[in-house]
């Protein structure tokens, strides 16, 4: 139910009444969204989505940021897996 | 689709898994929130990927299973009569109220409709002047402004046949009903993401102090969850109960400002009956009085309709965390996704609605 979706705005304009509203695409399919919460967004921005309202603009450095700590903790980890294939004073490992 | 599919990564997931394992040395049992969690770990087996140590037990967070069976027979009241369109997500189109669902109602030629948003309702009313409009304002915190703005924009406009029938449910006085329960088993939250996303998260700060617990604001997709459960277990081990933010890219501390005020113009904090759990003192929202004439129970004189809950259905354990699905003997037997006996297995971010739809009814009875 609080089920929101990234979605990118591509189109923003008022109705009728005065509403911000927007065209957002989420993976191909286009929703119009009201962007009163959102006064901050802009077409290329990707925003987060609920019941036809964006809740908030994705920040791109943030998702970037998580997603770099997580890639850290698999490469920590091909590392170690990698140091103890290759003992210290060991033969190491031949280039063919 | 972008911020979708990369926190769904499995070689990603695995490794979390991995240093889930590496970091915990006691059993710990924590809780997620919402039920678009429930959902994530159910269908991904993210529950299956956790090391013995780490339970999961599942949330209140689902506002289509917690709506109070006497909510759903008033919204039955109001959808009979022939000079109402009744307006609902269509999550709760297939809550069992005490005589049927809406559904039900719909097949014997009530006009009762599904919207994708509320703001649909205001067209629709534009369209019949002549009817009634009602919508069926479920949900949490997320779900709250779109439903506020629904009722502003009626007034801005000037449409006087639309109303709404208030069902809005708070998470943090949930979080400390839990707490407060002489049974409770929770030492650690996922916190509610979407929720944050308006509301911010300063409010769980004391809940954090006071109980000693840590929360971490929690993602839906599935690292999100391996990440906020690491982040979890980590506290646990030191010790520590802060409130941190795991899902940064759409969550900050202080919310989404112009939904808040909004909100504080259109609701006020009033006591609500959550189903299967009972009332929480302050834990919901009702219409202000300056909105009063968009209050569909006011309107339709449905306040005093007062429901009993069927003793069968153990679905307020397993909304406190106090059970799972499969502890209960009537599931995935006399209750299916097909014939639901109460509102976790309706919705399909209920609990036993996630265990049914993979299969766990069927790990049951093989556990080969």
């Amino acid at each position: 139910m609080c089920l929101a979706i990234p979605g990118k705005l591509f189109e923003t304009r008022e109705d009728a009444h005065g509403v911000r509203m927007g065209r957002a695409n989420f993976g191909g399919i286009v929703k119009e969204v009201c962007l009163e919460y959102t006064p901050e967004a802009r077409p290329g921005d990707y925003i987060l989505v609920h019941v036809g309202f964006a809740l908030s603009r994705v920040d791109e450095d943030e998702a970037e940021r998580t997603y770099r700590i997580l890639e850290e903790l698999k490469q920590l980890d091909e590392l170690e897996e990698l140091e103890e294939s290759e003992p210290e004073n060991g033969p190491g490992r031949e280039v063919p | 689709m972008k911020y979708l599919d990369e926190y769904r990564n499995e070689a990603l997931a695995l490794k979390l898994a991995e240093e889930i394992r590496r970091v915990v040395t006691r059993p710990w049992v924590l809780m997620e929130v919402c039920g678009g969690q429930t959902h994530s770990i159910v269908k991904y087996g993210l529950d299956h990927l956790l090391p013995p140590e780490v339970e999961l037990v599942h949330g209140p967070g689902c506002p289509v299973c917690v709506t109070s069976l006497e909510l759903i027979d008033r919204a039955h009241a109001i959808a009979s009569r022939p000079d109402v369109i009744f307006c609902s997500f269509g999550d709760m189109l297939r809550v069992p109220g005490s005589a049927g669902d809406l559904l039900l109602l719909k097949s014997r030629g009530a006009d009762v409709r599904v919207v994708y948003s509320p703001i649909d309702c205001l067209k629709i009313a534009r369209a019949n002047p002549d009817k009634k409009v009602v919508f069926f304002a479920i949900g949490f915190e997320t779900t709250a402004p779109a439903n506020a703005m629904s009722v502003w924009l009626a007034r801005k406009q000037g449409i006087r046949n639309f109303s709404l029938l208030v069902s809005h449910v708070l998470v943090p006085p949930a979080i400390a009903s839990i707490l407060e329960s002489p049974h409770n088993r929770v030492q650690g939250f996922l916190g509610p993401g979407h929720v944050c996303t308006v509301m911010g998260y300063h409010e769980y700060e004391p809940l954090a102090e006071r109980y000693r617990v840590p929360i971490v604001i929690s993602g839906f997709e599935p690292l999100d969850i391996l990440q906020a459960t690491l982040m979890l277990v980590r506290q646990l081990e030191a010790g520590v109960w802060r409130v941190e933010n795991q899902y940064p890219r759409v969550v900050q501390q202080i919310g989404n400002r112009p939904a808040q005020e909004l909100l504080g113009q259109v609701f006020e904090i009033s006591d609500r009956k959550w189903r299967g759990v009972g009332e929480i003192p302050r834990s919901g929202y009702r219409l202000r009085d300056e909105f009063c004439e968009y209050d569909a129970e006011q309107i339709f004189g449905v306040a005093e309709i007062a429901t009993q809950e069927p003793a069968e259905c153990i679905s307020g354990l397993i909304l406190r965390g106090a059970k799972k699905p499969c502890d209960c003997p009537a599931f995935g037997k006399r209750c299916t996704a097909e014939h639901p006996l109460g509102a976790t297995m309706v919705s399909s971010e209920g609990a036993c609605a996630a265990y049914y739809a993979y299969g766990r009814h069927l790990e049951m009875r093989d556990p080969s």
